[in-house]
């Protein structure tokens, strides 16, 4: 198959891996350079992460990296997690995940957000994510990464980006309550907020959003609460000419959300889109960044299989019974994640998500993962999904 | 494998996702089925007014014809279920087989549904109290010299239907003959007779664009419930309590049906025994209309002993059985419990499993990936034990003594009462009391039912509402 990646592709991506394993972990436990976290916890190893650890494979003498060590508790200081190479050097970020699982993890962050995305940038398309257009960024605000990441990618293209007020942590009191009609309130009033947007002729082009966000835009397009408003500004427009996503002149869409079944990226793109928008599943997390996509289609069954921006990061598909085991290609496992990057490194770090192993691709020639959902030994005890 | 699509408007919709039906005895697949989500439901929900006019265009007397088609097609036709066409008997071992059913009660559950198909227009009759339909067609018109008009209360009937009992479907049918397009949710287990009558009305010539099944999960059936401006909804209080503000949903919950004999009848009780059982046992005790209770002012041990005497004949027999009274649990895990809930009742003081002893058999019978609960006859010393008003899936009735003059006031909600009694007071009482829906006066067990007259709410009412009208020049 013309995508399949070859096995000097595979050889070459996985010699970056490691050089990349070896740069970072020096960085890291380098007590010029290091993070004091990690500079602390070497006191306890019976290895020199500076002379055993020569590649990926060796990663494993760190054990699995515990989420707990990322959650604040009295006693702790956050700036254990800043490279000394950077303390007081440069403006430090924290932010937070969703806060589904307790105590949020924090993770500080000086410009990794904006790398990544601009390595992410480079993988849109011009015509549909057409350069010096403005965004509309419709998910999650407050202490994210994805938030203020959204926005410089929209600058790094030229563009501007116009937000919403989204406080997901609010939507899962409503549901671990079951205030359910509060919970859809909720998500109405986030969705005003968009048409609002849209209405105010901002000539948005590109937008990231989620796939329920996605969903429940459409409904309200469709059901004409955005010919409404412009109504209401004293701007109407023909009725009928403003009831789809198209219709807006949205042109690309940028998605993310374990929530990306085939079935979904079906119905969006054949029913919501209609074919004319172009929409990129991503999957990704704080701690992580993002991995793209192979482009989805009927042709594959609407698959989506996600790849690492290695070797900034790299994720693994293992058995959930013995993390060391990499599941066979095609089998279901654990997500296993590893960042390494010099302002953090993580480590095999099992996160929340189960799917099936995929093979290289031409473009990422390194493991994919695919059908990706909440891990089934976490899901019933988890609130996920809520943006 | 038959495959099972949605119908979306009417037009066939394959999924990505399937769920798969396995045979309740063999667990072989027998069908997939085609699943929705609930955007989808709001993207078809937001062409409702095409769909509605497809439908207001056609005649109510038209549509009663197309009826009376459809009932002759749904029991004598092959009809179209996905990639195959199924005979009535094919359809029938289908249903069965997917939800442990018994043979013998899919076909009387699903003649209803066919009787309810040929003879709509008594059902509708029922249901207005005699008006002239051609209303429906016109918006208005003069009946026995009044002006009546009415207009329709929403663009689309949903209805949240379950997998337990065939003979349910009985009661949205008529939606569609009173010019409602429909968005049918069907049970899980249980998708082969809404999808048959969809089949029957199509070829019948009822517009496509005015039918819907859609094969979702719960969030698509709150969707539907949110998103339909009147619904359905079957399930057992968990699921209907939420909804029991929205006036917009017609919540078919537990039934908590009974039977009371009044001072007069009491020691005539004998006499009424097969009533009695019959009110319980029939249909498998699956329907809301079976009784679960028996209260009485008097005889309540020699009422219990007789009544679990007179049900030991009912024992577990496979799906295709004739004799089969009591329907396989599919799942023996719900069967486990269910029984386990019986027997943790049991253990507050105050209620005897009189079954139990006479059977001197456990009530669980499990055969290979079967399973069944036999009819059990519990006797409660007092109306407040916990099981004294329980309602399960399987024939199970407490028996409770309470005066007379006490009875009504702490019956609470019923939603079908036989009442043993000729005291005429006491018949006034009843006729009054708010917590009876249905009421059958004298031996007329609850299971039997009239169609011309309402069952739980009425349809018609859901889906029109009276307006007043007057018009320049007269009607």
């Amino acid at each position: 198959m013309a995508d399949t990646a070859t096995r000097d592709q595979i050889h070459d991506a996985a010699e970056k891996l490691d050089a990349q394993v070896r740069e970072i972990v020096r960085w890291h436990f380098d007590p010029e350079t290091g993070t004091p976290f990690w500079l602390d916890r070497a006191k306890s190893f019976n290895f020199n992460p500076m002379k055993d650890v020569q590649g990926f494979a060796d990663l494993k003498l760190f054990g699995e990296f515990e989420d707990d060590w990322l959650r604040a508790a009295p006693g702790t200081d956050i700036s254990r997690w800043v490279p000394r190479a950077y303390q007081g050097k440069k403006p430090v970020y924290v932010f937070e995940t969703g806060g589904t699982t307790g105590i949020p993890k924090s993770r500080v962050v000086i410009e990794d957000h904006w790398i990544d995305y601009e390595l992410m940038s480079e993988t849109l398309p011009d015509e549909h994510f057409p350069r010096g257009s403005h965004w509309l960024m419709l998910g999650p605000s407050g202490p994210r990464r994805l938030r203020l990441a959204i926005e410089h990618l929209a600058q790094h293209r030229g563009g501007i980006c116009f937000c919403v007020d989204l406080d997901p942590r609010w939507v899962v009191k409503l549901i671990k309550e079951r205030k359910i009609d509060e919970a859809n309130r909720y998500k109405e009033h986030c969705i005003d907020q968009a048409l609002t947007v849209l209405a105010a002729g901002h000539n948005i082009k590109c937008m990231f959003t989620t796939p329920k966000l996605l969903a429940a835009l459409d409904e309200a397009i469709r059901a004409g609460k955005l010919e409404e408003i412009r109504r209401k500004i004293g701007y109407p427009v023909p009725a009928g000419s403003l009831r789809s996503i198209p219709d807006t002149g949205i042109t690309g869409i940028f998605s993310g959300g374990t929530e990306f079944t085939p079935e979904f990226t079906r119905e969006a793109m054949e029913e919501m889109l209609e074919n004319r928008v172009y929409m990129t599943p991503t999957y990704g997390n704080t701690l992580m960044g993002l991995a793209c996509s192979k482009p989805v289609g009927p042709d594959d069954g609407y698959k989506i299989t996600y790849y690492a921006p290695q070797p900034r990061a790299a994720i693994e598909v293992v058995n959930p019974k013995n993390y060391g085991e990499l599941v066979e290609y095609g089998q279901t496992g654990r997500v296993m994640l590893t960042t390494l990057t010099k302002e953090f490194f993580v480590p095999r770090f099992p996160e929340r998500d189960e799917g099936e192993r995929e093979l290289p691709y031409s473009k990422y020639p390194w493991d994919g993962v695919s059908g990706v959902r909440p891990f089934s030994e976490l899901a019933a005890t988890t609130t996920v999904g809520v943006y | 494998m038959i495959h099972i699509p949605a119908l979306r408007l009417g037009k066939p919709y394959t999924s990505l996702q399937k769920t798969e039906l396995v045979h309740h005895a063999t667990g072989d697949p027998i069908a997939s089925v085609s699943q929705v989500s609930g955007s989808m439901i709001a993207r078809d929900l937001s062409r409702g007014p095409a769909a509605r006019r497809a439908l207001a265009d056609v005649p109510v007397a038209d549509l009663i014809a197309m009826y009376r088609k459809a009932g002759e097609y749904f029991l004598e036709a092959k009809l179209p279920c996905g990639d195959a066409e199924l005979s009535f008997d094919e359809y029938l071992r289908c249903l069965s087989g997917t939800t442990g059913s018994p043979l013998v009660f899919c076909r009387r559950n699903a003649e209803k549904v066919a009787y309810v198909l040929k003879n709509v227009d008594e059902v509708l009759a029922g249901l207005t109290r005699g008006l002239d339909l051609r209303v429906l067609d016109k918006g208005y018109t003069k009946q026995e010299g009044r002006t009546v008009s009415f207009y329709p209360a929403a663009d689309f009937f949903g209805a949240i239907l379950p997998s337990n009992s065939p003979g349910v479907h009985s009661l949205w049918v008529p939606a569609v003959a009173l010019k409602s397009p429909i968005v049918l949710k069907p049970g899980r287990e249980e998708p082969w007779t809404p999808f048959r009558v969809l089949q029957a009305f199509l070829k019948a010539g009822i517009p496509a664009d005015a039918l819907g099944f859609y094969p979702t999960d719960h969030a698509g059936a709150a969707d539907i419930l949110r998103l339909c401006g009147r619904s359905m909804l079957f399930g057992d209080s968990t699921t209907t309590d939420p909804y029991k503000n929205d006036l917009r949903v017609e919540r078919h919950g537990p039934g908590f049906s009974k039977i009371i004999l009044g001072d007069d009848q009491a020691d005539r009780w004998e006499q009424h025994l097969d009533a009695m059982v019959e009110s319980i046992a029939a249909n498998g005790g699956r329907s809301c209309i079976n009784v679960s209770a028996v209260w009485t002012p008097r005889h309540g041990d020699a009422i219990a002993a007789a009544l679990a005497e007179k049900m030991l004949p009912i024992t577990a027999r496979k799906w295709d059985d004739p004799e089969a009274a009591i329907a396989a649990f599919a799942n023996t895990q719900v069967a486990d419990a269910i029984n386990g809930l019986v027997d943790n009742l049991l253990q507050t003081p105050g209620a005897t499993d009189v079954s139990l002893a006479k059977r001197g058999t456990p009530r669980l019978v499990k055969d290979g990936r079967l399973a069944w609960l036999l009819p059990t006859i519990v006797r409660c010393a007092s109306y407040d034990h916990p099981l004294a008003n329980k309602e399960f899936l399987f024939p199970f009735a407490s028996v409770i003594e309470c005066p007379q003059d006490a009875t009504l006031a702490a019956i609470g909600p019923s939603l079908a009462v036989m009442a043993l009694t000729e005291d005429a007071a006491f018949t006034r009482e009843l006729l009054e009391c708010h917590h009876i829906e249905r009421l059958n006066l004298g031996p007329i067990p609850t299971n039997r039912l009239t169609w011309d007259q309402p069952h739980e709410g009425n349809l018609f009412n859901l889906l029109w509402r009276q307006r007043a009208f007057q018009r320049a020049g007269g009607v």
